[in-house]
């Protein structure tokens, strides 16, 4: 009866709700803008543009003499080496930790769901480990390392290799307590041995997560070198800080090429690796 | 003795507020060989039973002895020893599937491998004629290179049973084998275990709903109902009522709505644990 007289809907309940939040949002932001001095129309004014339309105007045509890409190329290797060597003594690390860490794989958790003391603090230790490694950005390592073992790419590989270490070790140990158990437990319950039920029970289905995801490091690991070669660590980073500062554009161009063509190249091995192990 | 079960109580690891009884006041032991149905309807602890037997699952109140040692008073390292003697087939089957049927049978012998033998074994299979013999009693030999997922439910489930035979455990606790197959095969993958499980001289308690199959193929029968053990006899005493008083209203969520039944109402949704 009520229902028939009200023709019109009533009123969405969540709408002062939502205008409430946006306000407040707004409120909340503004002054962050303010002091964190986001300027955005700066790009805009008169002067800038034609600052950056000269320095973008230098970009065409790319640098592409016969000795300046002999340059690149060398530089290029070196920064691949750099990350690769780096991602290397990474798992190096990550791997043993990764499997101490896993609570999956605790044997003592099996018919109590309890860990005992002595492992739950291990894995603690482990993880505390891992979040300090990560905690300081490579570039910081960096700087640290190039004080200790002086300009050049060891720095930049130690620095990988350690920050890197915590990521992969935290975020492998997450995938693998992320896949089903069933397989692993099953093993773990017949007597198996904790490495023999990561192999035999999640490495299957973890595989390819796994490997997705070190490839992405290892292409974070690439663009983290460069990066690195700004302070000092030799590789494209060096060479484009240099080119910066030459106001090179044409140089500073051929390089973004080369990185959009590293990156390109770790998505597709990827891709490849993740449909093999599908 | 294979295992003697005293006074059992079993809780699920669940909030402390919530914990449903699982079993209660279970006692059963069985001497080496011997060759036992575990019958009951669903959600009657039968999976609770034959984990608590493995050593997943420890018993609240109660002890458990197995191959006469009370396994829960040994020291982390030489409980997990002695579950190298017991294998516990899971009701599904517990294989990867992105893992080849070859790998996933010769992780039957895993507690037997040391850790380099293990690892050779995912690039080369160690034992591939094991592996081949094993499946050939399923007549699942061709399956052998194959991947798991390339294979049906039933064949998951008789690769399942590969693993077993393959694996050098005394006592065998199978979880409700043959959920997947059609009769025929049903009772092949029964006569199978069977033999093997009488060739080794090996224990093997395997839960069941094909009470005909249950009755005509194993010496002894335990009806286990509400956490509880309702009968343990041999086959020829276990008689026709025996059976129906088991099944009677079973479980319907409906039928457990007095108040005297709020127990079981709250176990029976909860006491499966795959």
């Amino acid at each position: 009866m009520a229902a028939s007289t009200i023709r019109t809907a009533p009123p969405d309940p969540a709408w002062r709700g939502r205008v409430t939040a946006s306000v407040l949002t707004l409120v909340v932001l503004w002054p962050m803008l303010v002091w964190s001095e986001f300027k955005p129309w700066v790009l805009l004014d008169a002067q800038s543009l034609a600052a950056t339309g000269r320095f973008l105007a230098d970009f065409f045509p790319p640098a592409h003499s016969a000795e300046f890409l002999r340059l690149a190329a060398e530089a290029t290797w070196q920064t691949v080496a750099m990350a690769t060597a780096g991602m290397t003594l990474a798992l190096l690390g990550a791997v043993p930790m990764t499997i101490i860490a896993t609570e999956r794989l605790s044997i003592s958790r099996i018919g109590t769901g309890r860990i005992r003391i002595l492992g739950r603090a291990v894995r603690l230790f482990v993880r505390w480990l891992l979040v300090g490694l990560r905690s300081v950005p490579e570039l910081v390592w960096a700087l640290l390392l190039v004080r200790i073992v002086g300009l050049g790419p060891t720095a930049g590989v130690l620095a990988i290799a350690l920050t890197y270490c915590g990521m992969l070790g935290k975020v492998y140990a997450e995938i693998l307590e992320s896949a089903d158990p069933h397989a692993s437990d099953a093993l773990l319950r017949n007597g198996a041995s904790r490495l023999a039920a990561l192999c035999y029970g999640t490495l299957p289905e973890s595989a390819s997560e796994l490997v997705s995801y070190t490839i992405y490091r290892w292409e974070c690991a690439i663009r983290g070198s460069v990066v690195m070669g700004f302070v000092g660590a030799g590789g494209l980073g060096q060479r484009m800080d240099e080119s910066m500062k030459m106001l090179a554009g044409g140089e500073v161009a051929t390089m973004l090429i080369i990185f959009v063509l590293l990156v390109a190249c770790a998505d597709s091995i990827s891709k490849m690796l993740r449909r093999r192990l599908a | 003795m294979s295992f003697v079960l005293d006074g059992v109580t079993v809780r699920h690891h669940a909030p402390l507020a919530q914990r449903p009884l699982a079993l209660t006041e279970v006692s059963l032991n069985a001497a080496a060989g011997e060759q036992i149905a575990l019958i009951g309807p669903s959600g009657a602890g039968k999976t609770t039973l034959l984990h608590t037997l493995a050593c997943a699952m420890r018993p609240q109140a109660g002890e458990l002895r197995l191959f006469d040692t009370q396994a829960w008073n040994l020291p982390e390292a030489q409980r997990h020893a002695l579950r190298k003697r017991l294998f516990l087939a899971p009701q599904t089957p517990p294989l990867p599937p992105r893992q080849r049927v070859v790998t996933a049978v010769l992780a039957g012998l895993l507690p037997q491998w040391g850790m380099r033998q293990a690892l050779a074994s995912l690039l080369k299979p160690a034992d591939p004629q094991c592996a081949y013999d094993a499946l050939a009693r399923f007549s699942l030999q061709d399956k052998l290179y194959a991947r798991v997922d390339r294979l049906s439910g039933g064949e998951r489930q008789r690769c399942s049973m590969a693993r077993l035979i393959v694996s050098q455990a005394e006592l065998l606790l199978v979880d409700e084998p043959l959920s997947a197959l059609d009769p025929t095969l049903a009772m092949h993958t029964l006569t199978v275990l069977q033999q093997e499980a009488a060739a080794r001289r090996a224990t093997l308690v395997c839960s069941l709903h094909q009470i005909e199959l249950a009755r005509a193929h194993f010496p002894r029968i335990v009806g286990l109902r509400d956490g509880c053990v309702m009968f343990d006899a041999p086959r020829h005493q276990v008689s026709d009522d025996m059976i129906a008083a088991l099944y009677k209203h079973a479980t319907t969520p409906a039928s457990a709505s007095t108040p005297q039944d709020q127990e079981p109402k709250q176990i029976l949704p909860l006491i499966r644990c795959f």
